[in-house]
């Protein structure tokens, strides 16, 4: 249970200890690196994750020409050596399927699958084994991988390489899914994947990427399935995912202004999903407007609005809202990928007519 | 390859054990006793048993829909893989695996799998593990498949991975010559499917999928590359499924009664039997016994399974992950 005291800080409950600030993407490489000393059966797989594979630089090191897609995995091929920090022919159905054979025979696989949009091409090695070996096979086995890559638009990176959905991973039984929403909590989430005996996929927001938040030293991870508050309020609940609870907070902070009090949830874990505390909120705020980036049928706004429909039904005193993209692609152009995208401006829109504004 | 009598009998145990057990698998599966569809490989006996001939218990195996003679040349026990297809608590995965995935993590196997071609990554992946921990003389990863699967991207990529990063991996391809309904004449372009293996620079291997012996010597070779670290080998098992794709399939429909015909007069069980006997290895008497054995074994195998229990109703919701917080349960159930 989240409490009052955890909302002192947006940050949560870390912030009280010796920290820096940092950009998401070095807090990730940190954590991978924490994790990869903690534990020698981790080991890293995926594209470029090192670049320049099977040649050495002239100190006879491996060379690092890329350090992962976004620079995710710089500097651990020559700390830890490319069988543990493993590149990969472009194969993803194949080594992820690879890595799943290794889970089950006693490894923790953490694979880069570089772009979310490239789920696809292995998403029947994830559905079909990934999630459902413990269930087929009665708990014989376990499936301790973690899988990570990058969603998002609003990049220019056009329909193939700017996904968002996340519900098309939520939706399966024996995964579970976690959006970070910035440097701390890709620190806690990341660890706690690798540690976490299930299958876990990391999803990192393109935009998130080089945004810098502060983060602990110490090592430490978040519980799967918890959101937080990000702000309190009592007027309405918005709720986030991702980048979207950054564009939650920043609408709050402008309606604020105008004296409207929003209170703003950040999911963190999209399965297992954080069900009380939305509960917890709409209870107080009555009025609940959901932030998702993804297209809106049958989305993770779709299933947080159903949730509240169902359980918190006689609390609320306004139809629940999506705020989400369009049932299109993202396209090119940034005027029209501007418009695809969901900001705080529709956010705030979508508050005040439910507030009848 | 010399052949100790110890193995011979295993050779012979093995072959007709699955043989008997897919007939009494499809006995029982008209009788309405098994809760789904079942594939039976009988006619395939020689290529799971020459193959794990050279296996133990600590190399992993990737297996099909058409799975039970891959389980039982891994010494899976045949009365919890008939309870299994009985849908039984008693069964290997307790009911809820049925058939098509039957699996024993104790044993090396990794499970029987329905997505055609899936499971052929998951055995490069057991092969990594063992390379990873230094321990590829003693653990390989042997993926098996049917000619079907050939033409799945799947293969080739994990044939692509395997060999470029040499890992210990045998890939056999049982050819049975028919992808369901579908010849594979019509689905694959080329005569050996073992010429595939030229593009991953591996060797690649046809073999007599009806000689038991051929299968043996063959996979010896394969294993003994793969434990000392020269990498993958891809061996073709010329073989035939003597039943249609699925215990309902007709497979008089689209195959002539003469091809069968052909192909059972080169019974791999009955080939067995004449060498073994014509070179006083072992003697009519002793198969008889060894038969006799698993005959019976057959009759408590179907008694065992049908006097087990059905799984608790919470198995539904169990083990669909190591923790979870949330309720796995339906929404209108949590009213």
């Amino acid at each position: 249970m989240t409490t009052q005291e955890d909302t002192k800080n947006p940050l949560g409950p870390g912030y009280d200890v010796a920290g820096s600030e940092m950009r998401y993407r070095d807090s990730f490489n940190k954590t991978l690196r924490d994790e990869l000393n903690r534990d020698p059966d981790v080991f890293l797989m995926g594209e470029d994750i090192a670049g320049g594979a099977g040649r050495f630089d002239e100190d006879g090191k491996p060379l690092d020409a890329w350090g992962g897609p976004f620079a995710a995995t710089k500097g651990l091929i020559q700390d830890f050596g490319p069988d543990r920090i493993k590149d990969t022919p472009i194969s993803e159905a194949g080594f992820l399927g690879a890595a799943i054979g290794s889970a089950l025979t006693g490894l923790r696989p953490v694979v880069d699958l570089m772009y979310f949009d490239f789920v696809t091409v292995a998403y029947d090695q994830l559905l079909s084994n990934a999630a459902k070996s413990r269930y087929m096979f009665a708990g014989q086995t376990k499936v301790p991988l973690t899988m990570f890559a990058r969603s998002g638009g609003g990049t220019g990176h056009a329909a193939q390489h700017s996904e968002s959905f996340y519900s098309m991973l939520a939706h399966i039984p024996g995964l579970k899914v976690v959006v970070p929403s910035d440097a701390y909590s890709v620190r806690g989430l990341l660890s706690a994947a690798i540690r976490d005996d299930d299958p876990v996929f990391v999803v990192s927001d393109k935009k998130l990427i080089n945004l810098s938040g502060f983060v602990p030293d110490e090592n430490f991870a978040i519980e799967l399935g918890k959101g937080r508050y990000l702000r309190k309020g009592s007027d309405v609940t918005l709720v986030g995912m991702s980048y979207t609870s950054v564009l939650c907070k920043e609408a709050a902070e402008k309606l604020a202004e105008e004296g409207i009090d929003c209170e703003v949830v950040d999911l963190l874990s999209l399965s297992p999903l954080d069900e009380s505390i939305l509960i917890e909120s709409v209870s107080k705020t009555n009025r609940l407007i959901v932030v998702d980036e993804d297209t809106p049928r049958c989305s993770m706004a779709s299933e947080v609005a159903a949730i509240v429909a169902d359980q918190a039904f006689d609390y609320l005193d306004a139809p629940i809202k999506r705020v989400t993209g369009p049932h299109t692609p993202v396209p090119y152009n940034k005027a029209l990928e501007t418009a695809f995208m969901p900001d705080s401006n529709e956010i705030i829109i979508a508050t005040k007519k439910l507030l009848d504004l | 390859m010399d052949i100790s009598k110890e193995k011979l009998v295993w050779l012979y145990e093995t072959m007709y054990r699955i043989r008997r057990f897919e007939e009494t698998m499809l006995e029982q599966t008209f009788k309405g006793n098994a809760m789904g569809v079942t594939h039976s490989s009988d006619g395939q006996e020689a290529g799971p048993t020459g193959v794990c001939a050279h296996l133990t218990e600590k190399d992993w195996i990737g297996s099909t829909h058409r799975g039970h003679g891959h389980c039982i040349a891994k010494e899976l026990d045949t009365k919890k893989m008939m309870a299994e297809i009985m849908g039984r608590a008693t069964g290997h995965c307790k009911g809820k695996g049925g058939s098509m995935h039957i699996a024993d993590f104790s044993k090396g196997m990794l499970g029987a799998n329905a997505i055609v071609g899936a499971s052929i990554p998951l055995a490069v992946g057991a092969a990594l593990t063992a390379k990873y921990k230094g321990l590829e003389n003693e653990s390989i990863g042997v993926a098996f498949f049917g000619d079907g699967a050939t033409s799945q991207g799947i293969l080739h990529e994990s044939m692509n991975l395997a060999t470029v990063w040499k890992l210990p991996v045998l890939f056999v391809c049982e050819n049975n010559h028919y992808a369901e309904a579908t010849p594979v004449e019509y689905a694959v372009s080329i005569l050996d499917i073992a010429d595939r293996a030229s593009s991953y620079s591996m060797p690649g291997v046809v073999v007599d999928g009806m000689d038991v012996f051929a299968v043996y010597d063959a996979a010896g070779e394969a294993v003994k590359r793969a434990r000392n670290g020269d990498g993958p080998t891809l061996l073709e098992l010329k073989t035939y499924r003597y039943h249609g794709h699925f215990h309902a399939d007709v497979p008089e429909n689209y195959r002539t009664k003469e091809e069968e015909s052909d192909w059972k007069e080169r019974d791999s069980i009955e080939t067995f039997q004449d060498r073994v006997i014509k070179a006083n290895q072992l003697t009519d008497k002793e198969l008889k016994a060894i038969r006799d054995e698993i005959d019976n074994e057959m009759i408590e195998a179907v008694d065992f399974a049908l006097n087990s229990p059905m799984p608790d109703m919470d198995e539904l919701y169990k083990d669909v992950y190591v923790n979870y917080p949330n309720s796995v349960l339906a929404p209108q159930q949590r009213d």
